[in-house]
């Protein structure tokens, strides 16, 4: 069906999304991860069952208030995580998520990390509550701009929200407005994201 | 699959009869400016539909001029309070105020923002929880420096109708123009120009059951005017460009169709409103009406519902074959939910877990019920998996 807004995948998984966690069905979990906001419109936790030997992921389920690509993106995520290790779960990237998906609409794919952040989350809190701290990801993030105090995450999080060069990420972070010292740096994380999230490779000019 | 079309404030799918008005007029293809037959019979139908638009809201002919859209419209009124050139007809101060509310379609908001870039002052009245646009506020705002007062006539996402006629006096008070955009107002309300004294009023004819890309614009007899296209003698040199005569022939035959079908159809759906709203206060619990019929108009319900994103609710609907349409941030494109519930102070969760009915014409009982079926078991399924909502609350 053409006039579907998505995939017919994506609209699979929205429409009978896998591995919800239901109250009524007391899924026992090792570990859980949180990320999103629902004053920012999205909220998603991750719920792991975990073998302690092997460190996969024996089962797992998952929540949101998010909408349809969020919803379709962490239930393809999901499926993909049974039976993996949380080292591999790890290198998952968004790009995976969107080609299991058959891809979304470029404003969509802001929706869909939120699945895979928490993910993340769920993992790290696995590791602290195992003593594992060294294999715990910091998500402390550095700065980029000194001046404005422009973290690696907000560059991230801008390129989700569609911008595509630098003169779209100045305009909605600010980043080396100031001194300008940083755009080198600012550049190349704009193409690492760009890379990440959409497969976009660019040539990065300073 | 049958759909069940309620998003009319979006647009309305194109009256049967207006469907046929245009097509017996489609080989018209004459330059209304001609002054051969060809020409004049396109002529002949402008006049007759610049009549037609007039006598709905009680204007002479001469007062209406058509436009492309109703942004369109907005746009040109906005674009006079920074009009100063030397030989306009239009004679406003440098230095003049635009009063507008907070909850005006963008295209009155945009083209504030960039008036303001160029110098005029703006300001912008906040409205209750109600969505009403505070009127001692706005009385506070304007002073003798306004030039223009901007308040839309029915807000697009609540249908809370605007005291239009406070503003006007408070606009006129102080020697200011008063515009109102009501596209969502005609054609669903009786209007009467002469009677509110009204500046200014915008029309948009696919509001109405009419083609898209053409709209009206009502300017007072007298009221200083200046041109946002320029280069024509069009539409008494107001509007240049030749005209889009199979469109202002929709236009017409749709306003005239709004005159009679009006009243019983605002009858109607304000009885099929109640039992929408009824009907979701009794089967879905932790909910939050945006829309009041004390206040707004019989066709728009707006209500959020706890706990629940509101782009999926829409996709899961529209799986059912029902339209609406949502102020979730996800469904805009714009990552940003909808101004217009945040104003009203809303608590974000529930500006991205609104759903907004608007019901129209082809709407009917079976309709209604049908989404009372289907809404309570998608609310329930997502609020199963929704990481804010209990269940048992």
């Amino acid at each position: 069906m053409s006039s579907w807004l998505y995939t017919e995948k994506v609209k699979d998984h929205f429409m009978n999304p896998r591995n919800i966690m239901f109250d009524d069905e007391d899924f026992q979990f090792d570990a859980e991860g949180k990320t999103g906001n629902i004053k920012c419109g999205d909220e998603m936790i991750f719920y792991l069952k975990i073998d302690p030997d092997t460190l996969t992921i024996t089962d797992c389920r998952w929540k949101t208030f998010g909408c349809a690509s969020a919803i379709a993106s962490t239930s393809v995520l999901s499926e993909m995580i049974k039976g993996m290790s949380l080292e591999d779960v790890r290198n998952i990237t968004n790009v995976d998520i969107m080609n299991e998906l058959g891809g979304l609409p470029d404003n969509k794919v802001h929706c869909s990390v939120l699945g895979d952040k928490a993910l993340a989350e769920a993992i790290n809190n696995y590791y602290r509550g195992h003593g594992m701290f060294e294999k715990v990801h910091d998500a402390e993030s550095r700065i980029v701009c000194e001046c404005l105090n422009i973290t690696e995450e907000e560059i991230e999080h801008a390129v989700l929200e569609g911008a595509r060069n630098y003169y779209q990420l100045q305009e909605m972070t600010k980043v080396g407005t100031s001194c300008g010292k940083c755009e080198e740096d600012a550049k190349e994380r704009l193409a690492f994201y760009l890379d990440k999230h959409f497969g976009i490779n660019v040539c990065v000019q300073t | 699959m049958q759909r069940i079309y309620l998003d009319h404030n979006a647009t309305t799918p194109l009256h049967p009869e207006v469907k046929k008005a245009i097509i017996e007029s489609i080989d018209v293809f004459g330059n209304p400016s001609s002054l051969h037959e060809d020409g004049r019979r396109a002529r002949t139908l402008i006049e007759d539909a610049r009549e037609k638009v007039a006598g709905l809201i009680n204007a002479d002919p001469e007062e209406i001029m058509f436009v492309g859209s109703g942004s369109e419209a907005n746009n040109t009124v906005l674009s006079l309070v920074s009009c100063s050139g030397a030989r306009c007809s239009l004679h406003a101060p440098v230095e003049s105020d635009l009063v507008i509310s907070t909850i005006e379609h963008p295209c009155i908001l945009e083209t504030s923002k960039c008036l303001k870039n160029r110098g005029t002052t703006v300001k912008r009245i906040g409205v209750d929880k109600r969505g009403l646009v505070r009127m001692d506020d706005l009385q506070q705002a304007v002073s003798g420096n306004t030039s223009l007062v901007s308040i839309m006539m029915v807000n697009n996402e609540t249908g809370a109708i605007q005291d239009v006629e406070r503003a006007l006096e408070i606009a006129h008070a102080s020697g200011a123009m008063f515009h109102t955009d009501a596209v969502q107002a005609v054609g669903k309300i009786p209007l009467d120009v002469k009677k509110l004294d009204v500046d200014f009023l915008t029309i948009s004819a696919h509001k109405i059951y009419g083609p898209k890309g053409v709209g009206a614009l009502y300017v007072k007899k007298g009221t200083p005017f200046c041109p946002l296209i320029r280069g024509g003698h069009q539409e008494m040199g107001r509007r240049a460009g030749t005209e889009n005569t199979l469109g202002i022939v929709g236009l017409g035959r749709a306003v005239e169709l709004r005159a009679s079908e009006m009243k019983a159809e605002s009858e109607r759906l304000t009885g099929l409103n109640r039992i929408l709203r009824e009907g979701i206060e009794s089967r879905i619990e932790n909910i939050h009406f945006n829309s009041d019929p004390a206040y707004c108009i019989h066709s728009t319900l707006n209500v959020s519902f706890e706990g629940v994103e509101g782009e999926a609710l829409l996709l899961y609907l529209d799986y059912e074959g029902v339209e609406v349409s949502t102020g979730s941030a996800c469904a805009s494109g714009s990552l940003d939910p909808s101004y217009v519930l945040l104003e009203m102070d809303l608590p974000i969760e529930f500006t991205h877990g609104s759903l907004r009915f608007s019901m129209g014409r082809s709407t009917t009982r079976e309709e209604v019920d049908y989404v009372l079926d289907v809404l309570p078991r998608i609310v329930k399924k997502l609020r199963r998996m929704s990481t804010v909502y209990g269940g048992e609350r």
